[in-house]
Order: C-alpha cells, then sequence, then structure tokens
C-alpha cells in the first residue's frame, strides 16, 4: 500500500510508492522470498504498508467474520426457505374446506350435464 | 417463521443498524484534524507528545519531553520531498543562528525509508536532532497532511505561532515562519 495515498502501490504515482516499487525490485533481484520483503517493509513503515491485513492474532478477525457471516446468512436463508415450504404446503391443506353435501350435488349434476 | 423468531430477527436486525450508527457517530467525532485545527482557531493547545528513534544516532530515542522548557520548531518532512530539499538549508541556518537561545528544531521523517533518510540529511547537511516515523504515527495528533510541514513550541510546552504548510522558505511562507520563531522563543511581535 501506498503509506501516504493509501492505494495499493500498482494503482499509485506517489513518490514514495515509485520508491517502493523500486525497493521491492532490488530485493527481487537480491533474491528477497516475498515474505522477507513484507517483513522489511513492515519494519519501516508498520504493518498498516501491507495491502491486506496478517492472518494472526486479532488481524485474523478480518479473515474470518465475512465467512462466519456468510455461514449464519446461508444458514438464517436455509432456515427461511425450509420453513417457508413447510407452511406453504400445510396452509394448501387447510384452504381448501369441506363442501357443502348439496352443493356438491348441484355441481355433479351441473357437470353431468355439460357432458352430455 | 414464528413470531417470536421473527421479533428476536428483528431486534437483531435493529441492534445491528444502531451499533453501526453508533460505530459511525463515534469516527466522526474522532475525525479530528489533530492539534493543527485548535491552532487554526487561534488556540494554544499542548503539543502532542511523541517518543521516536533517532535517526541522527546509532541508537536510543528522542522525545518532545527531552525538549522541556525549550522553544522547539518541529518539522514533519521525508526524503521523496521536494520542497522538503528546498526549505532544509534554510531550516539549518534557523538552528544554527538561534541554538544560542536554546532553540532547537526537530525533524520528525514520516513514511519514508530511514536508509533514504538519512542520506537526505547527509546531503543537506543537517545538524538538528532528527528522529523516524515511519508509519507516520505523530502525523494524526499534529494533524499533519502533507510534506513539509511546520510548528513552533514555546518553551511552555505550547504550540504557538501558525502552522506552515509547505517549504519555510516560500514567499508564501517567509512571513509567518519568521514570526513563529519569534512566538517559539517568547519574543512576538
Amino acid at each position: 500500500m501506498c503509506p501516504t495515498c493509501k492505494t495499493t502501490l500498482d494503482m499509485s504515482t506517489s513518490p514514495i510508492a515509485a520508491r517502493m516499487k523500486t525497493f521491492i525490485r532490488v530485493r527481487i533481484a537480491a533474491g528477497d522470498s516475498a515474505e522477507q520483503i513484507k517483513a522489511q517493509l513492515v519494519a519501516q513503515f508498520g504493518p498498516a504498508i501491507l495491502a491486506e491485513p496478517p492472518k494472526r492474532g486479532f488481524d485474523l478477525l478480518a479473515w474470518l467474520l465475512p465467512l462466519a457471516a456468510l455461514a449464519v446468512g446461508i444458514v438464517v436463508v436455509g432456515g427461511l426457505a425450509w420453513t417457508w415450504s413447510r407452511r406453504r404446503d400445510s396452509g394448501a391443506e387447510a384452504r381448501e374446506p369441506d363442501l357443502d353435501p348439496d352443493l356438491e350435488r348441484r355441481v355433479d349434476e351441473e357437470l353431468a350435464r355439460y357432458e352430455d | 417463521m414464528t413470531g417470536r423468531a421473527r421479533t428476536v430477527g428483528q431486534i437483531f436486525a435493529i441492534g445491528a443498524v444502531a451499533l453501526l450508527l453508533v460505530l459511525l457517530g463515534w469516527k466522526l467525532a474522532h475525525n479530528s484534524g489533530g492539534v493543527a485545527d485548535d491552532l487554526a482557531k487561534g488556540k494554544h493547545p499542548a503539543a502532542p507528545a511523541f517518543e521516536l528513534s533517532r535517526l541522527d544516532a546509532a541508537d536510543g530515542k528522542m522525545s518532545l519531553a527531552d525538549l522541556k522548557g525549550k522553544p522547539v520548531i518541529v518539522n514533519f518532512w521525508a526524503s521523496w520531498c521536494i520542497p522538503c530539499k528546498d526549505e532544509a538549508p534554510a531550516l539549518q541556518k534557523t538552528y544554527e543562528k538561534y541554538r544560542a537561545q536554546g532553540l532547537t528544531v526537530i525533524g520528525i521523517d514520516a513514511q519514508d525509508f530511514r536508509g533514504d533518510a538519512k542520506g537526505f540529511t547527509k546531503r543537506f547537511g543537517v545538524t538538528y536532532p532528527v528522529v523516524y516515523d515511519g508509519s507516520g504515527s505523530t502525523l494524526g495528533k499534529w494533524g499533519v497532511t502533507g510534506f513539509p510541514e511546520t510548528f513552533f513550541v514555546d518553551r511552555q510546552g505550547r504550540l504557538v505561532g501558525e502552522r506552515i504548510q509547505g517549504g519555510i522558505d516560500t514567499e508564501r511562507n517567509k512571513a509567518a515562519y519568521a514570526r513563529g520563531v519569534q512566538a517559539a522563543l517568547g519574543q512576538a511581535q
């Protein structure tokens, strides 16, 4: 991250971003690993220089909380969908009231006339 | 969903929104411009404390408290900052001129590579104390928004004069800088 403009290095044209890109190129050419280069930058500029939070300690929450929220969301939506589908099934059964016997007979007679 | 479950869900949702609003309010209330804001309103707050590692010494730290009782010019800079290069000789001259009266200049190098900053001080013949703040932890408290910026602290540890944004030797800032030096020395014009 660029320490002055708070964007990733590839998006920044600030003097310090350019200097950091040069530093990274030089360290890569010297054979440093990505982790070593990150550690050197953090030693100079502090952990906020990383574009993503470290996966340890309190910062691990930044990775775990979104996953936990997604899992809770899936459970809630799944539960709601299950509940709604059960309600629709029992509601469909309840919506069919018994017909009056006389009325049912008259309906059957009318239907038979049309069939004839 | 049963009535009870719906009520619980509604309470949870309202609580989450309320929490977010509280967080927003707290952030807005604490998003101040540091002491620079107070200075701009004509106040003279105490200079924010700091303790940082020295750039001009092999080891050791320096704090503002170490300069208690002395007039101090606090200059925020970085080696990659062009106006900082232009003003460095003027700051060094101020240090040499008023040192006998107890005034000191302290340079805070922020958001910079330590090696680059050391090279800068050698190149421009800086002999006043310089400390290193790579992460920029002091910037928020002082209200620094760019480089260079210069503040004046009197013998009582209060901010006096004006906050100088940009080089101290520019036409725009020369007079304010001179007034700030006098205010720090307790010889306000």
